[in-house]
């Protein structure tokens, strides 16, 4: 069952070949009997699970036809969930059972999902590796010496191990697109604004945005199209018609014009992932794709901007934990500056008072021109470079990580960490939406594949990777882990 | 630009997080490279340039003026440390 | 040395919304502790702010009453720091970009002289929680039902030169928010609450002295004493050789004297940026111009209509337009009598002092603007004469008749100009008063009009005050005389 994708098991659902309670049961079996090993998961929601399964097995017999209806999902613990556990993979938030449910998991619950679990995460989502959580490290089940990526690294692992169908994670700077391409699924990061953000615990709020994570663009075009839209309790999701992004996965990809970031294809790239990228760039030349260079020429400040805009705003974002309405409060606090002092010492771990330290200090007096002003300069420069390279080209591609899945504590320094995301952060500057697919190996490791389009056009990046995966196998790669625990 | 001790201590307690001389030390270290990586920002002219808080140029949206929200206060302190009477209780805030 | 003081004020505005300016909680005042804080107030994880229009319009009203301009597009940045009674760490506010740009108050000083004081901006911002310091094993207990709602903060230029000045200001800013309806402008409550800035410098000097903060001064009359402490303490301070510090201090009504609040002030650095969950606000030119169309008319422009067009002195014109609901209540009485002076007398005297006696408010009066109306009708055409008509006031304000006519009809106040009838009254009581009579006809002529009192009152109280009095007095003077 679990070799399938969401959009056959979806099949099966409908020809009524297997029940809601089978399929969820079988992935909770698979989840306990591999996550010992792989860590995807902080919360399994067990007895939820199999309640939602059978309430969808009745609403089908109702006559409920959705898609999603009794599909097992998982979500990342950054998502609000009602009366579970939501911990944002930080001590911090270790004791927080979420009153209320994010915009997305609504429309999951709506649509029939059935939720088998939160996953891991680096902390507040800050992280390439997954090494930043409280809940301990992820590992990537194509190798458990290797990470999955991060932040979203639990719910990666945990499609790539069949552990779920598909999952949702949160990319801020890269964090669904870089796991997705060390785990080798697919991972899709909206247009900003195309998902609410309502109950997602914030990290960079101008930056932050949901997205699926699956098998196939197929799976991620129909996730998407129940999680898309304008929510009233986000000021900052747009007010927009949802397409049917399942509705032009197959249209011809004759007369697509692409670009290739020269920026992208220089030092630092891995050469086997260049040479698997530009493999992957021929087959589309093959269905009728014409290719060229095009420049991104302030690719190389994305990185130094991203770690001024995202931690000023995660500086003030998580200045609520606070330990006095929720979360994690010190033991008897001397006075009031010692409550908030020790609780948040605490609460928090290294990675996140590191970018809590960098953004208050370039919010502070006499550094904010210099550097949050300059950052948002920057920004606009770097928006404005996609928005000339979709004047001439109708999508980007490129590596979404400059090498394959690195070894568990390889990165010692943060700097190293950070420039990781030098292919998938100015994308989160920029607002444009991104996908990573799977488009080979180097040695056991996969590689993926990004593909960039202007705002707003997730359908037409849907369907260039459903087009590749028609043409290719590399999405039909299973780990061996993936079997052994069959 | 240089970051002193100083400037971290600072933060630190701006944004109200217990540092030990030592973590300060590490603090410095990790802090300064971040800082230099970000300082190639300096390289570019941005004369002119309106900066960009937003990805999308829209603008904000209203809501109605109206009561929406119910009492929620027992779901809501539920996950609060320490409550009495409805309050929050914090240590003692000295006007 | 000669000293002259320098104010500025910051007014901090509730705006009376339903709902707060993020949330959809109510913001009705006195609820249970924490039973009107949602989750977006409490600053839960996750949660997001969605703009309330109706304080965006109220902002917007208040701009154009005072003549500001309203850019076209605001924008929300986030004030970051540590307190209990502030939920998310940081407050919604607006630093760069406000909602009102620069305008200006007239406000009437008590000589009746009128001065400009030019308002810097206005900004819309959340208001922060409530800290209560009842002893909870030795903690302190945080309400948030205020947290989340919209606050105006109006920020004026240093323009007034006296604490009588200051609270004109203030006086001002409470009549336009009234009269608006965007504030209940309760400050008891809190709904209008007030920093001011002051320094001294010496008189002729350009630049300004070094100027202090006084928090929270919530009452017209604690802005006057805080300014009148605060001015002695700094030319004190000055002529005693050392200087002002620039610090925060706080008034206390108590004590009748302003402290220094260094402990709260400690290196604060607010780290203002714009709020990425918010977007610029954009006003359109259509949607000022409605706002501006719908205005009614603001206390300068009745005051000036009050002189020119209904003859009302400068005093009388200022007095009746403070507030809204005083303006409208007098307008009725002059719309029903027909004679703005006499409304104007009546309302200030014999209704405003009832009104203060029994601490009501106008809205809680007992008589109404028709039934005043009506009785100052009843003087003017001369069917009760002013004694009467005082009786006739007490009775409706107890609620002892409908109307001024009803009251008249029923104790018989009618008053009485028969010449004949009031002939006959004079006759008796000359008659009952042979010792009086006699000693009005030794009196030196000077003293006789003084003498003739007694017999005034004497007629009056056998006509039980119905009498006229001017006839009374020419027809008893005419029959006195006659006896010399």
């Amino acid at each position: 069952m679990h070799d399938k994708t969401l959009t056959q098991l979806a099949a099966a659902l409908q020809k009524s070949e297997l029940s809601s309670r089978e399929l969820t049961a079988h992935y909770l079996q698979r989840i306990e009997k591999a996550d010992a090993t792989l860590n995807s998961f902080i919360s399994v929601t067990t007895e939820q699970a199999l309640t939602q399964a059978d309430a969808a097995d009745q609403a089908r017999a109702r006559g409920k036809t959705n898609l999603l209806n009794g599909i097992p999902l998982a979500l990342k613990d950054i998502f609000c969930t009602q009366g579970i556990k939501t911990s944002c993979g930080s001590k911090m938030l270790d004791n927080f059972v979420a009153p209320y449910n994010a915009t997305v998991v609504e429309k999951l619950n709506e649509a029939g999902g059935i939720t088998l679990g939160k996953t891991n995460m680096d902390e507040f989502a800050m992280g390439s590796s997954n090494e930043n959580s409280h809940y301990g490290p992820v590992k990537n089940p194509w190798d458990l010496s290797a990470v999955p990526g991060g932040s979203s690294g639990g719910s990666a692992a945990a499609v790539a191990a069949g552990l779920t169908p598909a999952a949702f994670g949160t990319d801020t700077g890269g964090s669904i697109r870089q796991p997705a391409s060390f785990c080798g699924i697919t991972g899709l990061k909206p247009t900003y604004g195309r998902v609410s953000r309502y109950g997602i615990i914030a990290y960079a709020s101008s930056l932050d945005q949901a997205g699926p994570m699956a098998r196939t663009a197929e799976d991620c075009a129909h996730l998407l199209n129940v999680i898309a839209g304008h929510d009233a309790r986000d000021s900052t999701s747009v007010a927009r018609v949802v397409p049917d992004y399942a509705e032009a996965l197959n249209a011809p990809l004759s007369g697509l014009k692409i670009g290739l970031p020269v920026e992208y294809f220089g030092d630092g790239l891995d050469p086997d992932v260049e040479k698997a990228v530009r493999e992957a760039v021929k087959v589309y030349e093959s269905l009728g794709a014409s290719v060229r260079e095009v420049s991104l020429p302030h690719t190389h400040y994305a990185i130094p901007a991203y770690y001024v805009i995202a931690p000023a705003e995660a500086s003030s974002n998580l200045s609520r934990y606070d330990g006095v309405r929720f979360g994690h409060r010190c033991e008897n606090p001397e006075d009031l500056i010692d409550l908030y002092k020790r609780s948040r010492d605490e609460g928090f771990g290294n990675e996140v008072k590191r970018r809590i330290l960098i953004g208050t200090h370039t919010l502070s007096e006499g550094f904010f021109d210099a550097y949050y002003k300059k950052a948002q300069q920057v920004r606009r420069l770097i928006r404005q470079d996609f928005l000339n390279a979709f004047k001439d080209v109708d999508v980007l591609m490129g590596p979404a990580s400059p090498t394959t899945a690195f070894e568990l504590g390889a990165k010692k320094d943060p700097v190293s960490m950070y420039l990781q995301d030098i292919y998938t952060i100015a994308v989160n500057l920029a607002g444009i939406p991104g996908i990573s697919v799977p488009a080979g190996f180097v040695g056991n490791r996969p590689v993926g594949l990004q593909i960039l389009g202007t705002h707003f056009a997730e359908a037409q990046l849907l369907n260039v990777a459903h087009q590749f995966q028609q043409a290719t196998d590399w999405h039909q790669k299973r780990p061996a882990f993936a079997e052994e625990t069959a | 630009m240089a970051l002193e001790e100083t400037h971290v201590r600072r933060a630190a307690h701006l944004a109200r997080l217990a540092i030990s001389d030592d973590q300060a030390s590490r603090f410095v270290d990790d802090l300064s490279q971040i800082l230099d990586m970000v300082d190639q920002l300096q390289r570019i002219d941005t004369d002119g340039v309106a900066p960009l808080a937003h990805p999308l140029d829209a603008t904000q949206r209203l809501r109605a003026d109206e009561v929406t929200e119910t009492n929620q206060r027992d779901t809501f302190q539920r996950c609060a440390p320490v409550v009495e009477d409805g309050l929050y209780l914090v240590p003692r805030v000295v006007e | 040395m000669q000293w002259e003081t320098v104010i500025g004020l910051e007014v901090h505005v509730q705006l009376a919304t339903k709902s707060k300016i993020f949330s959809g909680a109510s913001t009705a005042f006195g609820a249970e502790p924490n039973s009107q804080a949602c989750a977006v107030d409490l600053g839960m994880p996750g949660v997001l702010p969605v703009l309330n229009e109706q304080a965006v319009a109220m902002a917007v009203q208040f701009g154009l009453a005072v003549h500001a301009e309203i850019p076209e597009v605001s924008v929300f940045d986030r004030k970051n720091y540590f307190y209990p009674d502030l939920p998310k760490g940081y407050q919604t506010s607006q630093m760069y970009h406000p909602i009102v740009g620069p305008g200006e108050v007239e406000i009437t000083l008590d000589d009746d002289t009128v001065k400009h004081v030019r308002i810097h901006h206005a900004h819309l911002e959340e208001d922060a929680g409530k800290s209560l310091h009842e002893d909870y094993h030795g903690m302190t207990g945080i309400d948030l039902n205020r947290a989340g709602t919209p606050l105006l903060e109006i920020v004026s230029e240093p323009d007034m030169r006296s604490a009588k000045e200051a609270a004109a200001y203030l006086k001002a800013i409470h009549s336009i928010v009234t009269y608006l309806g965007i504030s209940d402008g309760n400050m008891a409550e809190g709904s209008m609450r007030c920093d001011v800035n002051v320094s001294v410098r010496p008189v002729g000097q350009a630049e300004y002295g070094t100027r202090a903060e006084i928090k929270n001064v919530n009452s017209f009359r604690f802005v006057e004493r805080a300014i009148a402490f605060e001015v002695e303490r700094q030319i004190e301070l000055i002529e005693d050789g050392s200087n002002v510090v620039q610090e925060t201090r706080l008034f206390d009504p108590e004590r009748d004297e302003t402290r220094s609040m260094r402990t709260k002030e400690e290196a604060n650095d607010y780290r203002y940026f714009p709020c990425p969950d918010l977007l610029p606000v954009v006003l359109d030119q259509a949607y000022v111009d409605h706002l501006r169309e719908a205005l009614p008319e603001l206390p300068a422009d009745k005051r000036e209509r009050f002189q020119s067009e209904l003859g009302l002195s400068a005093y009388d014109a200022n007095v009746l337009s403070a507030s809204r609901s005083m303006a409208e209540f007098f307008e009725e009485v002059k719309d029903v009598c027909g004679d703005a002076k006499q409304a104007a007398n009546w309302v200030q005297g014999e209704f405003s002092g009832a009104l203060n006696r029994e601490n009501l408010s106008i809205e809680q009066s007992p008589i109404n603007a028709r039934q005043l109306g009506e009785l100052i009708s009843r003087v003017m055409d001369e069917t009760i004469n002013g004694k009467a008509a005082k009786e006739v006031f007490q009775a409706l304000w107890n609620n002892q008749g409908k109307s001024a006519d009803e009251v008249i009809e029923a104790k018989g106040l009618k008053q009485v100009t028969d010449t004949g009838a009031i002939e006959a009254m004079i006759d008796e009581v000359i008659a009952d008063s042979p010792a009086q009579v006699a000693q009005y006809c030794d009196a030196e002529p000077e003293k006789r009009g003084k003498m003739i009192g007694y017999f005034v009152g004497q007629v009056m109280k056998a006509s039980r005050g119905t009498a006229n009095p001017q006839q009374v007095n020419k027809l008893l003077k005419e029959k006195l005389d006659a006896k010399l």
